[in-house]
């Protein structure tokens, strides 16, 4: 235990505003993640692998001389169509289907899709060079690199852009009806599969842009992409479906948790405090629902 | 009945397919001996496991188009059978089993990494089939007693104590402070061994021992530490991710160090992904082309990285050159024993003390190289950017002097 964190005020500024940033990104792949889990009913253990997938493009035009942070706007592209094209191919025969037989689905295209991103981009760790420099504050006490920032920036932008588009387009309110009530929605006159084929296109595009983030600020490689997985699930438990406000915070509380268990129980915990606060949340759900049920008892 | 019939004629086929293909394979047939690797061409060490596999290539065929290997009055040459391990301890030691019960094979060579070194390890060791490895530097290996285990590479613990060595000397002998930060795997943990025990030679002090997390590509806790702390040496090990992410973060971060030591700066190609952020790093290494050590078959070192660029394409990092090496050792204990039974090999791998472009190979009891030391490179770039590893230490070695302190960011 190191509570260095507490004895120097700049230290806890720094880590709070590090974990909102990774916080925000987080929400961002999270955010996906609800969207689809909440329309068509499937916990996606792939999504970790699509984000990674996202990542390998940005390094690709960065590997060509682009600059990555176009990557924010190819990636997204390129990953819709892919996202479309695995929800023909496998996602579709799974949808009406229980829970857990999606998430065996998904997990066997987790699988997949590791052994391809290794078997096709090799086995080396790899990032994408922003060159965006770094913003001190406080006297040069607290440093924040520009590139997390950017991607703070990014995510916003697009979680901002992503909320109008399901207020405003045909095709938003088409989903979140198909969210409320998928039977109904059809009746309606929706066509639903086109519904589910859109929905599993833009959590993958999400998680594209989450990619390409991720390759400026951190690093990739072919089996880093279960811990984003477990941090949207984890991010989605807490907040709830359809709630992106609640996702936001949660995003950026799990950030700044992270941060602190690096900074208190050393950074070996960092990941295993995450699974903690799972199991913690997941208890204390359970014991607050069992009490609401006692009550209609 | 029928169905019951061609089941059996099949089965029976299969038979009879197997034992010819076992009796094919045997150790040493007719004029070649069959060396057998498991070795990671798919999974998370693919990239490693390849620069071995072009290793042992370059060397077999090397030996074999020189006068390949005299036993008896008579001359032999190398043959490997590879099997792909999948990066996946488990199954390097049924493929282990595999080589040696099915295929015959009565020698081997190591796979890549520690791990699965040390996966490997029990079945020659239970089987006596003498194994010389070059990618499992995991100081456990050398401490089981193990008989038939051969390592040409110095073992992990020596890795950074040499820094820390250096950092006292530029201090004019007085102890250091030193901020650590280690992967949480059986190779860092023993290259953190050494540097501990290196700190209390020398009476430093250590200030920060942080362990990292395989899945790690976020050391900015660590970092805001050393901002905090300024310990006069920083060393981090966490493979290729830790070599990358530290350089990215401390450049973005700013953090001014006077020293910072790490390993597997080789197969990150610092500069190549980094530029001049990588300027002045020091890198632990356990061999580097410059290096002048000669032997008959591949001259020196940069002959051999001439050579090996010329056959696969890029400057061999190490672990190529530790994989050449471990055939050189093959060859010099087989004409040594001058025959193919299994102990007298291994006594003859004992026995070893030979110069190799490598470096110097002799064996300790426990099956580690302890005639070669690592040597220390840093990252100089020139102004037009273009960076280039060279060799600041050991002093008898040395291509460049040390750069020392690293100057502040503020300053470059």
């Amino acid at each position: 235990m190191d509570f260095m964190v507490f004895q120097y005020p700049m230290i806890t500024v720094q880590a709070c505003l590090d974990g909102i940033l990774l916080g925000i990104l987080f929400a961002l792949i999270a955010y996906g993640m609800a969207l689809q889990w909440g329309v068509m009913n499937i916990i996606n253990i792939a999504q970790g692998d699509l984000v990674i997938l996202g990542g390998y493009i940005a390094y690709f035009m960065y590997l060509y001389g682009i600059h990555p942070a176009w990557g924010v706007i190819v990636a997204p592209v390129i990953m819709y169509f892919l996202g479309v094209l695995i929800y023909k191919l496998v996602i579709n025969k799974v949808v009406d289907r229980d829970l857990f037989i999606s998430i065996l689905a998904t997990f066997g295209i987790s699988i997949l899709f590791m052994q391809l991103m290794n078997f096709a981009f090799g086995a080396d760790v790899v990032l994408a060079n922003s060159d965006y420099g770094t913003t001190m504050l406080f006297n040069n006490n607290v440093v924040l690199p520009n590139s997390k920032l950017f991607s703070a920036f990014i995510s916003i932008l697009f979680a901002i852009c992503l909320v109008i588009y399901m207020k405003k387009s045909k095709l938003g309110r088409a989903i979140r009806a198909t969210a409320q009530n998928a039977r109904a929605a059809k009746i309606l006159g929706v066509d639903t599969e086109k519904v589910y084929a859109a929905t599993f296109g833009i959590n993958a595009a999400l998680c594209g842009v989450a990619g390409a983030l991720i390759s400026i600020t951190f690093t990739i490689h072919p089996y880093m992409g279960l811990p984003y997985t477990i941090r949207s699930f984890m991010i989605v438990i807490v907040a709830g479906l359809g709630n992106l406000p609640g996702v936001a915070m949660s995003g950026m509380g799990l950030g700044v948790f992270e941060e602190f268990a690096d900074y208190i129980l050393g950074t070996e915990f960092r990941i295993g405090s995450v699974f903690l606060l799972l199991v913690l949340i997941l208890v204390y759900r359970r014991f607050k629902l069992s009490r609401k049920r006692e009550y209609l008892k | 009945m029928r169905l019951n019939k061609i089941i059996l004629s099949f089965v029976s086929a299969l038979v009879i397919l197997f034992s010819t293909s076992v009796a094919s394979f045997a150790k040493v047939v007719g004029d070649k001996i069959i060396l057998g690797a498991a070795i990671s061409l798919t999974g998370k060490y693919s990239s490693n496991g390849v620069h071995t596999q072009n290793g042992y290539n370059m060397a077999v065929d090397r030996i074999n188009s020189m006068g390949g290997v005299k036993v008896g009055g008579k001359t032999y040459k190398f043959d490997i059978i590879y099997y792909d391990d999948e990066s996946n301890p488990k199954r390097a030691a049924q493929l282990a089993e595999r080589l040696i019960s099915q295929d015959g094979v009565e020698f081997m060579l190591g796979p890549y990494s520690s791990g699965l070194t040390k996966a490997i390890a029990p079945v020659t060791e239970k089987y006596g089939v003498p194994m010389v490895e070059a990618n499992g530097a995991s100081r456990s290996l050398f401490t089981k007693g193990y008989k038939y285990l051969f390592a040409v590479l110095a073992p992990a613990n020596l890795y950074l104590d040499v820094a820390i060595d250096l950092a006292v000397e530029k201090n004019n002998g007085k102890p250091v402070t030193v901020a650590m930060a280690f992967e949480q795997d059986a190779f860092s943990q023993d290259v953190r061994l050494g540097v501990l025990d290196a700190i209390k030679r020398t009476g430093s002090k250590k200030v920060i021992d942080d362990k990292l997390p395989k899945e790690l590509n976020d050391m900015a806790a660590t970092l805001v530490k050393v901002k905090q702390m300024k310990p006069d040496v920083l060393v981090v090990s966490g493979h290729t991710k830790g070599a990358l992410t530290a350089i990215r973060q401390i450049a973005e971060m700013k953090v001014d160090v006077p020293m910072l030591a790490m390993t597997h700066c080789d197969a990150a190609k610092l500069s190549k992904q980094h530029g001049k952020n990588s300027q002045y790093a020091l890198c632990a290494s356990q061999w580097h082309k410059t290096l002048t050590y000669k032997d008959n078959f591949f001259k020196d070192g940069m002959t051999y990285a001439a050579d090996f660029e010329k056959e696969f394409g890029y400057d061999p990092p190490y672990q190529s050159a530790e994989s050449s090496a471990a055939l050189l050792v093959f060859k010099d204990a087989f004409e040594r024993a001058n025959s193919f039974d299994q102990k007298k090999v291994r006594d003859a791998l004992a026995d070893t003390n030979m110069q190799t472009f490598y470096g110097n190979i002799k064996f300790a009891p426990g099956g580690q190289n302890v005639d070669k030391p690592m040597v220390l490179f840093q990252v100089m770039c020139d102004d037009s950017g273009k960076c280039e590893n060279k060799v600041v230490a050991p002093t008898k070695w040395a291509s460049a002097k040390l750069i020392h302190p690293v100057p502040k960011w503020s300053e470059r």
